[in-house]
């Protein structure tokens, strides 16, 4: 029962989707600001979900309905246990929860496999370009992604249980404030960006040239679990990277280092053009992982 | 066609842009190998209409054509009439018809930037530079009473005067728009992911060019330096100094470059106009045009508008042919697109700042084939009003 609870209100299923969502309103208010617009109110992000959810959900002709209408609930499923697993790392470290590092990495692949899976089901061109745009810029954010995270581990002394890394930093302090630990943060942003599918790094949904892309043939209750997740992991992945980088969530720092890493993703998210897929792969492979490299040789010898 | 090639339709109904038009892009994986243009999905009829109005009637009719060059049509239409009739067109006249024409060439220059912008991903250019487009939208309410469709050209004048208690204001606006455009200028010469974008993409060579007759910017982006204004003077450019901006190297960054440095020129014919606006009647008196033909041609932003009127003496064109230059423009992405990604064949389709409205007028083709020509599409409305007229008649 507590475990249900656990999973489907707090903090699992509807507390993510909640404050995702209003996280999502932080959004689209602070970009308009910045463009000059007044913005939506903060239910606006309720309301789009709920009229999603009224909406008929079409299925194309000739689609396999099963892996059509499974990939939108792969990221929903991931974001969930995911939220679940952080909080209680965070906060009850040492209750022994079968959380390791590894879990969550694989966990968080989920959301873009759910995006190619649909992509390529829906039979249409520009989903399948779309599909194939998002699979190589997962491939392209994974490897420095993973590099950053090694840096942690070494940091840390070899630990991939996030409990015991949460009770590292709390007991030496914050792996952010180091040289590997700043590098490692920047890079983990550029990858949350791309993970994020903001601006740069829309590449796979980029609508004024495909359309969308995967997401072009979903409506209704389909797309709204797309949507969905996506509000949840803008709540996840800051979470995520505070959990592992900056301290843990216990604290009471957790909620402003939040709020900085979220308007930090939206500042990127505006000031800059869309990138071209082999540019965006270039970017990560070419640009970031020399660095990453780089990271890992200084935290070898812990700086 | 072999197996791993594939078609990505864009358009007719399309995020990119606004207005139907079909870009069949035939593709190798993310590679366009060849692309295919269809237009003529509006028939707009402007030209069958034109002759069942009168000669004062008309430009209102053309400026309908486009709302962004709203005063490129009715212009060229005048000066078309006025080629026909000899008419003489008052020197303050003259200097009142650059005015508004360079402060159009501001805000449709302006509304690509933005354009452009929400194309590549980046809306905060695009709200931006439509920001900036305000005070340009305002001022010409100030000048012509509209915002859009100024109703300014009349035969053999223009309607509208300005006073000197206006100037003040314009000047005002002016001083803004060329901060705000110098802004947005830097803002995008200097950024490196645009640069990584834009440049060495959608080349479209100066021979390529002048093979496919481009117009206007685009032409002018590829080092091809034709300019109605500087080439066949009217109103009063051949009295104002200003330059032509011209770029060598034709790829996207070059068009978007020539489009914001010739926003300064613009804002530069202005001023000189303002300071230099003789004194006078702003309109010829105009009795009745003669029998005989005339032709009108003005640089709108997107290039050369041509007009093309015939007189039998009667107050009713018998004649008249409109030519946007998006109609010229669009088939240069035959060769421009080949070759690169389907991310920047959507930029380079956009970057020839296309205008449907004003180019459609056309047949239809689809596959090379004709499916409806003028004359068809014409039957084809009249069907469609006849059924309209005895579906509301019972």
């Amino acid at each position: 029962m507590k475990i249900a609870f656990w999973f489907l209100v707090f903090p699992g299923f509807l507390f993510t989707a909640i404050v995702g969502m209003l996280l999502t309103w932080v959004d689209r208010k602070v970009t308009a600001r910045i463009h000059w617009r007044i913005g939506p109110p903060w239910y606006q992000p309720f309301a789009d979900f709920f009229k999603l959810l009224a909406k008929e959900t079409m299925i194309p002709a000739g689609t396999p309905k099963f892996i059509f209408l499974l990939a939108p609930m792969l990221g929903v499923i991931a974001m969930t246990i995911i939220a679940v697993m952080l909080f209680a790392m965070n906060f009850m470290p040492d209750k022994s929860f079968v959380g390791d590092l590894i879990v969550l990495i694989y966990l968080l692949a989920l959301p873009p496999l759910g995006l190619i899976l649909g992509g390529s089901a829906s039979k249409n061109p520009l989903s399948a370009v779309g599909a194939s745009r998002e699979m190589t810029l997962y491939f392209a954010y994974e490897l420095p992604f993973l590099a950053a995270i090694l840096i942690a581990v070494i940091k840390t002394g070899g630990q991939i249980r996030i409990g015991e890394m949460v009770a590292f930093q709390q007991l030496y302090g914050p792996i952010l404030y180091s040289f590997s630990g700043v590098i490692a943060m920047l890079i983990s942003l550029f990858a949350m960006q791309a993970k994020l599918g903001y601006v740069p790094f829309d590449i796979a949904e980029a609508e004024q040239e495909i359309m969308a892309g995967p997401l072009l043939e979903y409506s209704g209750v389909a797309l709204a679990m797309f949507k969905l997740t996506k509000a949840m992991m803008f709540f996840i992945l800051p979470c995520f990277l505070i959990t592992i980088f900056w301290g843990g969530l216990a604290s009471r720092w957790a909620i402003p280092k939040l709020l900085l890493l979220v308007v930090l993703v939206i500042l990127l998210k505006n000031t800059n053009p869309r990138l071209r897929i082999d540019q965006a792969l270039k970017f990560f492979w070419i640009g970031l992982v020399p660095f990453a490299i780089v990271g890992i040789i200084l935290a070898f010898y812990n700086l | 066609m072999s197996n791993n090639r594939r078609i990505v339709p864009i358009g007719p109904f399309h995020p990119l842009q606004e207005e139907p038009e079909f870009f069949k892009l035939i593709v190798e994986g993310e590679k366009v190998v060849d692309i295919e243009i269809n237009i003529g999905y509006n028939h707009r009829g402007h030209e069958f209409i034109s002759p069942s109005l009168t000669y004062d009637q008309v430009p209102f009719l053309v400026e309908r054509i486009c709302g962004i060059c709203s005063n490129s049509h009715p212009l060229a239409f005048v000066l078309a009439v006025e080629d026909a009739a000899h008419i003489e067109v008052p020197e303050r006249a003259q200097y009142l018809r650059s005015v508004v024409h360079e402060l159009e060439r501001v805000h449709s220059h302006l509304l690509w930037l933005g354009l452009a912008g929400h194309f590549i991903g980046y809306n905060t250019v695009w709200m931006w530079a439509w920001r900036y487009r305000e005070p340009i939208l305002d001022l010409f309410e100030i000048i012509t009473g509209n915002r859009n469709h100024y109703a300014m050209n009349k035969i053999g004048g223009v309607r509208r005067d300005i006073n000197p208690g206006q100037f003040p204001e314009i000047e005002k606006v002016l001083n803004l728009a060329e901060q705000k455009i110098s802004m947005l200028t830097h803002a995008v010469l200097d950024d490196p992911v645009l640069h990584a974008r834009l440049e060495n993409v959608g080349i479209l060579p100066k021979e390529k060019a002048i093979s496919y007759g481009v117009l206007g910017p685009t032409a002018r982006a590829s080092g091809y330096a034709i300019d109605v204004r500087k080439d066949d003077p009217h109103c009063a450019y051949d009295k104002i100094d200003w330059n032509m901006i011209v770029l060598e190297e034709g790829d996207i960054f070059a068009k978007a470059k020539v489009r914001l440095l010739e926003c300064f020129e613009s804002i530069k014919i202005i001023r000189q106009c303002i300071k230099q606006l003789p004194e006078g009647p702003i309109q010829a008196r105009v009795d009745d045009i003669p029998p005989g033909e005339g032709c009108g041609r003005t640089e709108a932003p997107r290039g050369e508008v041509f007009h093309y009127v015939r007189s039998d003496g009667t107050n009713k064109p018998i004649r008249h042919k409109v030519r946007a230059p998006s109609f010229m423009n669009l088939p240069s992405n035959e060769y421009a697109v080949k070759g690169y990604s389907i991310a920047d064949a959507a930029l380079c389709l956009a970057a020839i700042d296309p205008c449907y409205c004003c180019t459609e007028r056309m047949a239809a083709f689809e596959d090379g084939k004709e499916i409806y020509n003028g004359k068809q599409l014409l039957e084809l409305s009249w069907q469609k009003t006849e059924i309209l007229k005895s579906k509301y008649r019972k």
